[in-house]
């Protein structure tokens, strides 16, 4: 359901899998590497997991999921290692019966992972690289 | 007692990914944290701007640590 991968994701795949009978919508976002960022022009990410925390954390987004919208089928997988200019480095994926929930479930997802599942991206340039920050606010627990 | 201390991005580029540190009864994350800050000194642009987890889980800074558990101090995160 909730996985740290090394290889080229596919979210097609991914929403064939666990589309049902029952489900009128598929809503699936796909993170991809920008080419460049600030002006800067990036060479490729190399993203770093802690890999134990994250799958719980991403299965605790499930747990929100099914607890706001009652949707069960979410699955999210996110890349680690080096990921090129173009491919894709997470995949969410949600169904529903009707598209609301579905469009709502996949964006609350994503925002929530940007803030409290361990993973971390390193942007390499071709002058230097540099471990991006994200904004959590250290003050609380997420 | 003993606890494992994982570190990931720019502090593991400090202190490598993993340490066994021998601490009191008693201590909480938060002051194990302020140790390895007064120990290793290219750890303190950091000191302000880690969240804590301990086994596996987000925790408060004043939370107490037991024998065998898996700290971690995290950067902000930036998956996606």
């Amino acid at each position: 359901m909730y996985e740290i991968v090394q290889d080229i994701l596919d979210v097609r795949t991914l929403a064939q899998e666990i589309a049902t009978d029952a489900d009128g919508a598929i809503a699936t976002f796909s993170g991809i590497v920008r080419g460049t960022n600030k002006g800067k022009k990036v060479l490729f990410l190399e993203y770093e997991a802690y890999p134990e925390m994250a799958v719980k954390m991403m299965t605790r987004i499930g747990d929100e999921v099914k607890e706001t919208w009652g949707l069960e089928s979410m699955r999210i997988q996110h890349r680690v290692g080096r990921v090129n200019v173009g491919e894709t480095s997470v995949v969410i994926v949600v169904t529903s019966p009707h598209r609301d929930d579905a469009f709502a479930a996949c964006q609350y997802a994503i925002n929530r992972l940007k803030r409290i599942v361990p993973i971390w991206k390193r942007e390499v340039f071709e002058d230097g690289e540099v471990w991006v920050e994200g904004p959590t606010e250290t003050a609380e627990v997420p | 007692m003993k606890v494992r201390v994982r570190l990931f991005a720019a502090l593991r580029d400090v202190m490598g990914p993993d340490l066994e540190i021998e601490l009191p009864l008693g201590t909480t994350v938060e002051e194990l944290w302020k140790r390895m800050v007064a120990d290793e000194e290219r750890l303190s642009p950091f000191a302000d701007a880690v969240s804590f987890a301990v086994n596996h889980d987000f925790v408060a800074k004043d939370a107490l640590l037991n024998p065998d558990d898996e700290v971690a101090f995290l950067p902000p995160v930036s998956g996606g």
